[in-house]
């Protein structure tokens, strides 16, 4: 029997995004679903970045305190620890402004994110403390002190992402929009967002991401959705880079935290935390994240050798 | 593929006999369509029409069981290429390699027995072993066989052997339900379906690359051995990727029945870590067993938890047990907040309130699984149920308050659960998960 490999066909293209300024690195340009090479064009590979903090961090468990504590005292040894790493970006993520934490000023921030853009190289991505009302206070400051820089900035929602988004595009980055878990609202605050003229071609959706166990499926067919709609179905604003912010959700777990005494079933804690942060990335790779902002360097490390694995075909 | 009851009936004699029990022949079709009535019912339709019937009602993708008498698995019969579509059907089974000249035979079976966990509600385990002819014996495997039925007759079994002659020696003797003979490939073929059509057993058949497979699959099909299991034998990722969609797709969408089969990956490497990330990307795309080379523990947990959410169902909401949830280290003077067992209200809830860094019991109601309102809607949410759960669930004595937190979707409720629950004063938080932060610091502000 002859055989003839059954293709899709594709209307849509994922935009490409190029951030950085000395440094430059770029996500999307495919024009099929993940890692399909059969039918589709991959001009470049998923990006990782590693995350850091702009203080010492309030939550991070032991196998995280072991790697960073040495360095998390300030944002911009530990962004070069992470460039040590070989790191391709860092995302800073500034927990200190959370009014709950130690609800830093918008220019604090500003000073921080300028110290740090002006001693790495790394392109960065800045994410405010996932506080709707603060983010739309602290987010603007940074993008104006960033700009120039090429950055990302994150996460505009939808209850915050007028601000957001003006100064990003006043400063020239491209956006992290998120919204919850849904395709329909996905698509609504792009638009919602490019009707202020936002560029749609500097946007990245976050469906919301979750950690493997704890919701991890919702995020996976919410990604398959939205590349389907996008790719297949000829949804426009759909066809967007996705981002799967995984370390956030990943170490909170408790997964990542109990030791082999206190459940002596799940084994050795060291691994089984650094392959639920690397399963729980990967799976989010074939569901369709071009950005993975992750936290282990374990674990970023065998995503990255997978990732090289995947475009083998 | 599946006939549509139109297409169905095109095919009867549309004289509305009604001697199928059905006042029309169009009713009798859509029944038909749906498998809720059976073709053989009208006593009009020709053979040709029972055959094409039949052949279109075969599952595009074949499923059939293997296994012992104590533990049957089913495989296959896998109809969508996206679980949001409609849920995967049959879970993929993790099976454990072992070498038949393993000197540690016995222990390696004591870790597939002690292997399981429980997730969720549900028991998780290593489901099969595969037992590899790595000796190239048959005394050797056939006394490995035998350990490994005196500790564990009832585990599922994979039978990795090339060798026609040691396959005819080992399932002659075997008695122990319906194992997977592995080990079909160009060179042994027709022998290798000798031994599974007398054996009635499912048989593996690997060879490199689709195109391959399928001439190996037609020819088998042609000797008559029906249950068959593909490998094509990917050597990267990329091409494990390429050839399950590949397989799938076909399968499904083109009706290539030469690759309606369940495939099988041998996800084994050096590396622990990237063998559960071969695994993992079997699991989620489309393999239906997976083969692995060790199992520790915290392997085992991340595997099986990925294989429990890729295939839950997305139509049927996930559920969280009915119980009270401690949030952080809550103590008697902590906030008490009440809501539904939709697991994805459970997820949001819990991610907020610890967000908000103050600790909290959360009591998860049990409500089919449906979300605040849904459940409102259809009386599961309501103020007596929620009065007998708070009641029932004993959380008064560990308390040194009565105040409860009530999401803001139910507001209406506050004055019948009140009513209800005697001494109680209840508090209506807010109608989105994303605002508990702000409301949880008032909320414990305003009572200090």
């Amino acid at each position: 029997m002859s055989f003839t490999i059954p293709k899709e066909t594709y209307t849509g293209r994922i935009p490409e995004i190029v951030f950085g300024k000395e440094k430059k690195v770029f996500i999307g340009g495919e024009s099929s679903l993940p890692f399909l090479k059969f039918e589709g064009d991959f001009p470049h590979k998923p990006l990782i970045a590693f995350e850091i903090q702009d203080d010492i961090p309030e939550d991070y468990p032991d196998e995280l305190k072991s790697v960073y504590s040495s360095v998390w005292d300030d944002p911009v040894r530990w962004a070069k620890y992470c460039e040590s790493l070989g790191a391709e970006a860092i995302a800073l993520r500034l927990m200190s402004t959370h009014p709950d934490s130690k609800n830093a000023k918008p220019e604090e921030s500003a000073d921080k994110v300028k110290r740090i853009l002006s001693e790495i190289n790394s392109p960065l991505i800045i994410l405010g403390s996932n506080h709707t009302e603060k983010d739309s206070e602290v987010l603007p400051v940074v993008a104006d002190a960033s700009r120039g820089y090429n950055c990302i900035i994150g996460k505009a929602q939808e209850g915050n992402y007028k601000t957001i988004a003006a100064s990003a595009m006043a400063g020239g980055h491209s956006l992290i929009a998120m919204s919850e878990l849904d395709v329909n609202l996905a698509k609504q605050l792009n638009i919602l967002i490019t009707q202020m003229g936002f560029q749609k071609e500097k946007l990245i959706i976050d469906p919301m991401c979750s950690a493997l166990g704890y919701g991890f499926e919702y995020t996976y067919s919410v990604m398959e959705r939205i590349r389907i709609a996008g790719l297949i179905q000829g949804d426009s604003m759909l066809c967007v880079p996705m981002v799967a912010d995984v370390g956030f959700y990943v170490w909170k777990t408790k997964e990542v935290q109990a030791t082999e005494e206190d459940i002596p079933e799940w084994g050795s804690l060291h691994e089984r935390a650094v392959i639920w942060e690397a399963v729980t990335a990967c799976c989010f790779l074939l569901s369709g994240a071009e950005l993975l902002i992750m936290r282990h360097p374990e674990a970023i490390g065998i995503t990255k050798k997978f990732i090289e694995q995947l475009c083998l075909s | 593929m599946a006939l549509t009851g139109i297409e169905i009936f095109k095919l009867l004699p549309k004289t509305n006999c009604k001697k199928c029990g059905f006042s029309t022949c169009l009713a009798f079709a859509m029944k038909v369509a749906q498998g809720q009535a059976d073709i053989e019912k009208c006593p009009e339709a020709t053979e040709e029409v029972k055959a094409k019937l039949k052949e279109a009602s075969t599952p595009p993708i074949r499923g059939f069981n293997f296994g012992s008498e104590e533990e049957k698995i089913k495989i296959g019969e896998e109809t969508v290429l996206f679980r949001h579509e409609k849920k995967f059907n049959n879970p993929t089974v993790l099976a454990l390699q072992i070498r038949d000249d393993d000197e540690k035979i016995e222990s390696l079976i004591d870790d597939v027995l002690n292997s399981s966990i429980e997730r969720v509600g549900q028991i998780l385990k290593i489901d099969a072993v595969f037992l590899k002819n790595s000796s190239g014996s048959a005394d050797v495997f056939k006394e490995a066989l035998k350990k490994l039925m005196a500790k564990a007759s009832h585990i599922p079994l994979i039978f990795g052997i090339k060798d026609p002659a040691i396959a005819y020696s080992v399932l002659e003797k075997f008695k122990g339900g319906r194992p997977i003979l592995c080990g079909a490939n160009e060179e042994n073929l027709s022998e290798m379906a000798e031994v599974a059509k007398k054996y009635k057993i499912p048989l593996c058949v690997s060879a490199k690359g689709v195109e391959k497979v399928i001439s190996l699959t037609e020819s088998l099909k042609n000797k008559g051995v029906e249950d068959l299991i593909i490998n094509t034998e990917p050597s990267t990722a990329g091409e494990l990727l390429r050839d399950n969609t590949v397989i799938r797709r076909s399968a499904l969408k083109k009706g290539i029945k030469a690759l309606g089969y369940p495939v099988i990956t041998f996800a084994m490497a050096e590396d622990d870590f990237y063998e559960i990330l071969m695994a993992s990307l079997a699991i989620a795309k489309y393999s239906s067993i997976v083969v692995l080379s060790s199992i520790p523990r915290w392997k085992n947990l991340v595997l099986f938890t990925l294989k429990q959410n890729i295939y839950s169902d997305p139509q049927v909401p996930m559920q969280v047990k009915q119980d009270i949830y401690k949030v952080g280290e809550p103590d008697e003077n902590s906030p008490i907040i009440v809501t539904t067992n939709f697991a994805l209200t459970y997820f949001l809830v819990k991610g907020e309130i610890e967000n908000s860094k103050i600790p909290a019991w959360l009591a998860i109601m049990d409500c089919d699984g449906l979300s605040v309102l849904t459940a409102w809607a259809a009386g599961k949410f309501s103020a007596g149920k929620i009065a007998q759960f708070i009641k029932e669930s004993g959380i008064e004595e560990k308390l040194n308050h009565k105040e409860l937190i009530i999401p803001g979707y139910v507001a209406m409720l506050k004055a019948a659960i009140e009513d209800k629950l005697s001494g109680w004063k209840v508090i209506v938080g807010t109608k989105e998960a994303s605002g508990i932060p702000a409301f949880l610091r008032n909320y414990v502000r305003s009572r200090q």
